[in-house]
């Protein structure tokens, strides 16, 4: 058993610092350490002497797993759709028939498609670098697995039948694609302006939480309805991609996409509302008046 | 893993830190009641933190093969003294009651064709279909048991349930209904008598628990027979599967090919073959946790396990 000498105002970081010294392989984002073995986690913020202990306290300890940071795994996670989309559109060999080798697709959809597709992971490598302030700052490693397995495996199960030689344009010709593409192109507006709303929430280095508001920006009023509207858009953005491909696969990853937002759309609304008690009624968490 | 730090003051102005592996039961240091009264009052340290109870026992029988549903012990869990919660319980608890014994009675029906089948013909060639429609009966109408964790009165995970179900649906429905040639296979019986014993195994032993008069030799049954139950099941299943591929290719059944207007592609073929694949990581996982939890209910074992 080692004793350490910690000051009253210590904070919860710098003990958990001092506790990497003796341990060294749980380093301070892979500890959990909570006044209950069955309660939540102290942040790194909190301080010794303000938290409900008297002068002898029992905290307990968890070892969360590996830890790999949340910008390293959005990079990774963003990098292989763009490109393995770009392989299939390119018809890079031994995917499609060797005849097909670096052909081209004679439908101009398709090179639109491929626009948007990269376009839209390009601004998510750049929000992810610039944008976003992440509240904590890794995550578990085994996350990085999952999410490139999902990720990846759904963008090429996509690009395949997008850019395969016998794929079928949209049923309603030009009409679908053009409604298509004004609705990708409205909700990456839209979910951009949402993304820069939330950062300016914040101030840099901060892990502070404030209820978002509409702002000058006509693309932020769905604030009042919505409790996180860069969902909202990002599933309108699918949406639109789906309707510009028509392609089964693509509809199957913007429902499965829309299941996971709904589910962190209803946490994020009830952290919300548990957090802020003025938090405006009229706000759902995902889709307006709706869910 | 969990580990105790323990902070206590020995002057107003200095915290010492100390730490200790914890195990699963609640320990008090003798010197933290030593500076209990040298300090000030104190907060949660003293009073020992209840020790984290160890998981309900999971019975169920896990395995692509001898998939059957995870239950709890059958016995439905009061949490509160309300009337209405009394009600509902006592009308769970006799749904469940009815429910096992029915599932009893008919796997104990299709055993006894199965015998008498045999007896009679002295082959097996045609005894699926002389069987068929008790068991597409029979193995469907357990996906009531999702039914049964979603609304919480068997205390299961629904998609693990879920899952053992569909895969029983999966090999009854799309592999031995579908595909007429290989119902005369000699693994179809294997794993029909395999799904036989299990089942009536499993649902006998959770009727009698529901009763609560479980005769030992039926918990001996359910947590001893899979070790070679399982494995002979699994056979079954891949071998009923890897023999039905060749009439799969042939036919093209359930497969879409290219062009078509949905811009998509199903090769059914494939997906049998990844099907099969998918029984190696599978079986490993649920055979071993099996093991654990008959370790833990026959043999009384306390089985750390990691928290995660």
């Amino acid at each position: 058993m080692k004793h350490y000498e910690v000051e009253p105002n210590a904070t919860i970081g710098e003990i958990k610092s001092m506790f990497h010294k003796s341990h060294p392989q749980w380093y301070p984002t892979r500890q959990s350490i909570r006044l209950d073995a069955k309660g939540k986690s102290l942040k790194d913020e909190d301080v010794l002497q303000h938290l409900p202990v008297g002068t002898t306290a029992t905290f307990y300890f968890r070892d969360l797993g590996a830890q790999i940071s949340w910008v390293t795994v959005f990079l990774t996670e963003y990098m292989g759709p763009l490109v393995l989309y770009l392989m299939f559109y390119f018809r890079v060999p031994f995917i499609y028939a060797a005849k097909y080798d670096f052909t081209t697709s004679k439908h101009w959809v398709v090179h639109l498609a491929c626009m948007c597709h990269s376009f839209h992971f390009v601004k998510r490598l750049l929000e992810t670098l610039f944008v976003h302030r992440f509240s904590h700052g890794t995550m578990p490693l085994r996350n990085i697995f999952k999410n490139c397995t999902y990720y990846w495996g759904f963008a090429a199960w996509m690009a395949y039948y997008i850019n395969h030689p016998l794929y079928t344009p949209p049923i309603y010709g030009e009409q679908q694609i053009r409604l298509a593409l004004v609705l990708f192109l409205f909700c990456q507006i839209g979910n951009f302006s949402i993304h820069i709303a939330l950062r300016n929430l914040r101030p840099p280095g901060s892990k502070t939480r404030k209820i978002p508001y509409p702002t000058k920006n006509p693309f932020t009023w769905i604030f009042l309805l919505v409790s996180c509207p860069n969902y909202t858009y990002e599933l309108g953005a699918w949406l639109g991609f789906t309707l510009m491909t028509q392609c089964l696969p693509v509809a199957f990853f913007t429902l499965v996409g829309f299941i996971q937002m709904t589910v962190w759309a209803k946490g994020k609304h009830r952290s919300y509302l548990k957090e802020f008690r003025d938090y405006p009624p009229l706000r759902s968490p995902i889709l307006p008046f709706i869910l | 893993m969990t580990c105790v730090f323990n902070i206590s003051c020995m002057s107003s102005t200095l915290y010492f830190l100390s730490v200790k592996p914890a195990k699963h039961k609640c320990w008090t240091q003798p010197e933290q009641q030593q500076q209990q009264q040298q300090g000030q009052g104190l907060s949660k340290a003293v009073s020992c933190p209840p020790p984290p109870t160890p998981p309900p026992p999971l019975l169920y029988h896990p395995a692509p093969g001898t998939m059957a549903s995870s239950e709890e012990d059958g016995a439905v869990e009061e949490k509160e003294n309300n009337n209405k919660r009394r009600t509902k319980s006592a009308i769970a608890t006799a749904w469940l009651t009815f429910y096992n014994i029915a599932m009893t009675a008919g796997w104990l029906v299709l055993a006894l064709a199965m015998m008498r089948f045999y007896i009679h013909k002295g082959t097996h060639k045609g005894l699926y279909r002389s069987i068929a429609r008790t068991l597409k009966f029979f193995q469907t109408f357990a996906l009531v048991e999702v039914g049964h964790c979603a609304l919480g009165i068997v205390r299961t995970s629904v998609i693990v349930t879920g899952v053992q179900v569909c895969s029983r649906i999966f090999m009854v429905w799309f592999i031995t209904n579908s595909i007429r040639q290989i119902q005369n296979e000699e693994s179809v019986i294997l794993f029909l008598v395999v799904w036989t014993v299990t089942e009536i195994t499993r649902y006998s032993y959770y009727t009698f628990n529901l009763l609560h008069h479980l005769p030992y030799f039926i918990k001996w049954a359910r947590y001893n027979l899979f070790i070679v139950l399982y494995p002979l099941g699994v056979a079954g299943e891949l071998l009923t599967i890897y023999a039905a591929l060749p009439f799969v290719r042939r036919s093209g059944m359930f497969s879409m090919r290219l062009p078509n207007k949905y811009n998509v592609s199903f090769d059914y073929y494939y997906c049998l073959i990844v099907v099969m694949l998918s029984y190696i990581p599978l079986f490993p996982q649920l055979f071993f946790h099996m093991l654990r939890q008959r370790r833990r209910v026959l043999h009384g074992e306390v089985i750390v396990e990691k928290d995660d």
